[in-house]
């Protein structure tokens, strides 16, 4: 095969030559050189076959987003927009109310990102700008470990050990000495949205960790060292040379976290209480989009019930989309330009 | 003020580190204090016998997995292989674009579009609809890793192929792919991994199931779901089997993903530098 086109008359020596400055971008132009014979047939048949590869991706996006919205038409057509700010869950009576699903997932989201974020740039600043050299690989691989963990695992190790935990001895603290804010009153569960935030927080720092690692791997070194040579320390170096020219992308980070805690299924749904109530407690059980999802779909009887499960995966799908394309906006910000992965 | 912030940093990574420390040492202790020879060999056991085990879920992840990676890798490969080699264009950004969507798509709504295109139209939960759902989700990884590491291999090696007088697909196939292919693998592996944990998609399309099932088109066991129905139920045995049961998907996980490497960076496939 591959020696062919050598012997093939009319080749002529090395006429591709004769365009310079196009070999790199048009090796389709080679062809007619070659005398390819059936290989062009195959190189089309092969092409063929290889956007179709592609093109399947699109297609699957069209196809999640067609089947949520035929699926969800009946529930659209029953309650419109009010769906989302009803607050009455009741398959018995058809009564369909998204708003204690859309208020879990939002507060165990932010309350998992106000746990996180500190946690994860910490974790950031010392890997890339304190740590010993040394020590730099083990301490990004052990993070990233945490991303590898499937996410039944921790539900599984929130229920046996940290719901007690809180129980025992976290919750009864924070009702003693922060109850007067009304965040921690009732009575100690263990289970519920503080239990689902804990876990979320714990799910989504190796996420933000890594994005501030990389864009703040992104800041020129010469940056630093300038700002070294005006007498700062490496804390003011770190603050104001490397964070601040970093802070979209660390943003950038914060929401895909955002992202991934909204659509987190499994871990949330054993810890969360799965109660359709909105309560001011952070002590007291919750549900959210995803976690409705999961426990009801499968049980769902009647069209109605069914069609108003999809129209929340609906809403978790618009959701999600929108909040991770905001953060790879933000992220591209800082980092392009720079090759891909060339300092991780 | 400096050693204030250093100090508050590293203790923000031993807080990081706990945990994960503490899961480990969870999984270690409770996981081999209840892993025997029953729960490797045997179905699970009606509510208040003793014994019993995971053989099937055990069994039924891994058909599972074999389904969507069956499904999903040349799917992802060969778009890997469009964008890189033809994706210079509109179109190429588009999948580039959708490709990154899909993955930000949570895993939960995978699940009910799976449901929606297979169960319904089979009738009835199947393991085809689960490793559908997990084929869904390893798809853009692929791609995307794959893309990643043709880029990688020089022009200057494709244009030696053409130059030879080898055609396009033959280069692609033969040289860019092959030159590529430990990169490529590690892409296919981190995608396995991420499915393999995966319980929300095979919720209600794989939907679980007590006893061994090999065809295609019935209900199967899936060792998270089994991980995750015995967590919540009220049983001290189901809880130690639970355990025991995340265990051995982190083995699975592990040993899959270090023995495809392994392999991958040896002779078997030299050619890859």
């Amino acid at each position: 095969m591959a020696n062919r086109a050598l012997g093939a008359p009319g080749l002529g020596g090395p006429q591709p030559l004769t365009k310079p400055g196009l070999a790199a971008s048009s090796q389709a132009r080679y062809q007619p050189l070659l005398k390819a014979g059936d290989s062009r047939i195959a190189d089309r048949l092969f092409f063929l076959a290889i956007l179709g590869c592609g093109l399947s991706v699109l297609a699957l996006v069209g196809l999640i987003v067609y089947e949520l919205i035929t699926k969800s038409a009946l529930s659209w057509q029953a309650f419109g927009l009010k769906f989302f700010f009803g607050s009455e869950w009741d398959p018995v009576n058809n009564q369909f109310g998204a708003l204690p699903f859309v208020y879990g997932s939002i507060v165990s989201s932010i309350l998992a990102l106000i746990l996180a974020v500190p946690l994860a740039v910490g974790v950031a600043v010392f890997i890339t700008e304190m740590s010993p050299r040394w020590l730099r690989n083990p301490l990004a691989f052990v993070t990233e470990l945490l991303a590898a963990i499937p996410s039944v695992i921790y539900g599984l190790w929130a229920i046996f050990v940290l719901v007690p935990l809180l129980r025992q001895y976290v919750q009864p603290a924070l009702a003693r000495y922060l109850g007067w804010t009304g965040l921690f009153e009732g009575p100690p569960y263990g289970i519920g949205m503080l239990a689902a935030g804990i876990i979320l927080a714990i799910m989504v720092v190796p996420i933000i960790s890594s994005i501030t690692r990389e864009v703040m791997t992104a800041v020129p070194q010469q940056q630093r060292e300038a700002v070294l040579a005006l007498g700062a320390t490496r804390w003011e170096m770190i603050r104001t040379g490397v964070l601040r020219n970093a802070r979209a992308g660390i943003l950038g980070g914060v929401i895909l976290g955002l992202g991934r805690a909204l659509g987190e299924t499994m871990a949330v749904t054993m810890v969360i209480g799965n109660r359709p109530e909105i309560a001011k407690s952070l002590f007291a059980p919750g549900y959210t989009l995803a976690s409705v999802i999961a426990n009801e779909f499968s049980e769902a009887t009647g069209d109605l019930y069914l069609s108003s499960l999809i129209e929340v995966g609906l809403a978790l799908f618009i959701v999600t989309i929108i909040v991770n394309m905001i953060a790879q906006f933000l992220v591209w910000t800082v980092t392009r330009g720079m090759p891909a992965r060339s300092n991780a | 003020m400096n050693s204030l912030a250093t100090l508050l940093a590293a203790t923000a990574v031993i807080l990081v580190l706990l945990p994960l420390a503490a899961i480990f040492a969870y999984l270690l202790y409770k996981g081999f204090g209840s892993l025997n020879w029953a729960f490797l060999t045997q179905t699970p056991k009606p509510v208040g016998e003793p014994g019993g085990g995971m053989a099937n879920a055990i069994a039924g992840s891994v058909y599972i997995l074999l389904i969507a990676s069956t499904l999903g890798v040349p799917l992802g490969i060969g778009a890997g292989i469009y964008l890189s080699e033809y994706g210079r264009n509109q179109v190429g950004n588009m999948i580039r674009f959708t490709a990154d969507v899909l993955n930000g798509v949570p895993s939960i709504i995978i699940g009910i579009v799976a449901y929606g295109l297979v169960v319904l139209r089979q009738g009835h939960f199947s393991a085809l609809a689960g490793g559908a759902a997990l084929a869904i989700m390893m798809i853009p990884t692929i791609t995307r890793a794959t893309e990643e590491m043709l880029l990688l291999v020089p022009t200057a090696v494709r244009e030696a192929a053409y130059g030879l007088g080898v055609s396009k697909w033959r280069t692609t196939l033969s040289i860019t792919l092959r030159t590529a292919t430990s990169g490529v693998i590690t892409g296919v592996m981190l995608a396995f991994a991420r499915v393999a944990g995966e319980t929300a998609p095979l919720l209600f399309t794989a939907f679980g199931n007590q006893y061994w099932n090999w065809k295609v088109d019935q209900p199967t066991a899936a060792l998270p779901l089994q991980i995750f129905s015995y967590a919540i139920s009220p049983f001290d045995e189901w809880h130690r089997q639970a355990w025991a049961g995340a265990l051995i998907l982190i083995i699975l996980i592990v040993v899959s993903v270090t023995a495809v490497r392994i392999a991958a960076s040896r002779g078997m496939l030299k050619g890859a530098s």
